[in-house]
């Protein structure tokens, strides 16, 4: 039985800093502190158990390459579980841990209010005249690309092989849903006639089919082998291929297939079904640059498809999966609207892509630019359609151009507002958000898999959160009723 | 110019078929391009002053 898909997503966002000396990793922790330190003492992350050189076929990556981890930076903890910090050169957002894609979309959106606030924060501090924009997309258009990754939990157990034979074309033909769009291109020697619109903002960078790089040699399916978690029992699925999307419709459908399609790789359910790819890095790139969706893809038996038509085929395994094992791994109720929204959307694909303006990214931001370089007759080329592209990522609510489009919500903005502060319930991300809200300031450290108290007396105690399914608030709800101060809540968690 | 010529133009002619067959009544194209002219003169208002600089000095360093 496949287990749970808990996932997350781990946004790098676009950052400049206007009126000043624009230094990125400055801005960057500028914007986190001031939104930290308004709401908290701030609780360090921990680096104990990160292991990003690990490789999930089986090999680690030794020596001066290892991880890439400036511990010195802008580095938090919220209470909703997230982790909020400045890598590299771009603030990033991490999602807690979720139990299904629409909470996860919930979360996703509660990071883009969290940088927005930010930018307010920062406001405060900032001198006259100088100013923070962010932008939740993936390149800068001039060849620089930033990525937005989801995490999926999955069994140990499952050969790697069998996860990449099938999560690859996955990966290729979901673009057709998934993409954030983009005016032209940025691969080399790509002029704007031959692309002067894409489906996706990411296409343009990825050069492997599977590797553990994420910033060179970028691969399709990466093998980062990192799992945050049990080792023995779980892998968490590190997916690099994806788009920052603004549209909801969009994040829920990229996370709930992917969700689905893993499950059904873990059950064993996808036996028989081969979409291999003849030329998956191509392929990859074809489906983003081709705006009919109606190109054929050469697979490796030979045969050819549509991305289309592999999404057709996949859903109607994920609907025959859903009637043979039910949908419980990646939530029932939350399944079945993956199954609709996923049949609908591939329907208005097939039909009229223009009819889905309100539903994806890519159809939204197509439509405004053309609309626009229509009525003022402009080329593709003209800097006006690129301002526009980069505009409709801005963070900031009056600057949107995204938040114009009235696109259609699958939250309520009391939900993402409670999902700024208030952690998940069904996954360990519970406890960890909880015990900083009551506890804050005797948390030493966390991480994605313990939390560190100093009571002030003994040395420091780690609890370990092994099970991304336990510290849910069916599990610990109980102990925070009774346990009054951290010092009880260790002792009842029998934490030495 | 109306939305379906619109889309007649950006995409091939292997969908305009589709588009042609599209059952939305005149009443549906007209509320679209309304919505869409009110979306164009709000984007007018917002858009960042000089495009040209804006899109030229948004530099990043590249992610993971």
């Amino acid at each position: 039985m496949a287990v749970r898909k808990v996932c997350g997503i781990e946004t790098e966002y676009g950052i400049i800093l206007r009126g000043g000396e624009s230094n990125p990793i400055t801005a960057s922790s500028l914007l986190i502190n001031s939104y930290v330190s308004r709401l908290q003492r701030k609780v360090a992350w921990d680096f104990e158990d990160e292991s990003p050189g690990r490789d999930a076929r089986g090999f680690s990556r030794e020596g001066p390459s290892a991880p890439e981890i400036e511990t010195h930076l802008v580095n938090a903890v919220l209470t909703n579980g997230a982790r909020y910090y400045v890598d590299h050169a771009h603030p990033e957002y991490s999602t807690p841990e979720c139990a299904d894609a629409l909470e996860l979309v919930r979360f996703d959106k509660a990071g883009e209010r969290i940088l927005a606030q930010s930018i307010e924060d920062a406001c405060d501090v900032l001198p006259p005249g100088q100013s923070i924009a962010v932008y939740k997309n993936n390149s800068d258009r001039k060849g620089n690309s930033y990525g937005t990754h989801e995490n999926y939990l999955m069994d140990r157990a499952v050969p790697f092989a069998r996860v990449v034979h099938h999560v690859l074309p996955h990966f290729v033909s979901r673009q057709i849903y998934t993409g954030a769009g983009k005016v032209g291109s940025e691969a080399p020697g790509v002029t704007s006639a031959e692309v002067p619109f894409q489906l996706t903002q990411r296409a343009d960078f990825f050069e492997e089919e599977v590797g553990l790089e994420t910033t060179l040699k970028r691969p399709l399916v990466n093998t980062r082998d990192e799992p945050h978690c049990d080792s023995l029992k779980y892998r968490r699925l590190h997916v690099i291929v994806g788009d920052a999307n603004l549209a909801e419709v969009s994040t829920f459908l990229k996370v709930g297939t992917t969700s689905l399609v893993l499950a059904m790789i873990e059950d064993d359910e996808l036996h028989g079904l081969d979409l291999s790819l003849a030329h998956p890095v191509a392929a990859h790139r074809q489906v983003s640059y081709d705006l009919t969706l109606r190109r054929p893809l050469e697979l490796a038996d030979g045969r050819r498809m549509t991305a289309l038509e592999m999404q057709w085929e996949t859903l109607d395994r994920a609907k025959k999966y859903a009637e043979s094992r039910g949908l419980e791994a990646v939530g029932a109720e939350v399944g079945r609207m993956v199954l609709d929204r996923w049949e609908a959307v591939l329907t208005g694909l097939e039909d009229d892509p223009s009819s889905l303006a309100g539903q994806l990214d890519w159809v939204a931001k197509k439509r405004m630019v053309e609309a626009y370089k229509e009525r003022h007759g402009l080329g593709w080329n003209d800097p006006k359609l690129a301002a526009l592209d980069l505009q409709y990522h801005d963070v900031r609510p009056g600057r949107s151009l995204f938040a114009r489009l009235g696109m259609e919500r699958l939250t309520t903005d009391a939900e993402v507002v409670d999902a700024m502060t208030e952690p998940p319930r069904s996954t360990r991300a519970y406890f960890r958000g909880r015990c900083l809200q009551r506890w804050g300031s005797s948390i030493a450290a966390a991480n994605w898999d313990s939390l560190v108290f100093d009571l002030g007396t003994d040395p420091l105690r780690r609890v370990p959160m092994m099970e991304p399914l336990r510290g849910t608030a069916a599990h610990v709800d109980s102990l925070f009723e009774t346990c009054r101060t951290p010092a009880q809540l260790l002792e009842a968690l029998g934490s030495t | 110019m109306p939305e379906r010529e619109q889309k007649r133009k950006a995409t091939t002619s292997r969908t305009e078929d589709v588009v042609e067959e599209l059952p939305a009544t005149s009443k549906q194209g007209d509320k679209l391009k309304a919505e869409l002219d009110d979306l164009l003169d709000e984007i007018d208002e917002v858009l960042e002053d000089n495009a040209e600089e804006f899109v030229r000095s948004y530099v990043q360093k590249g992610g993971q």
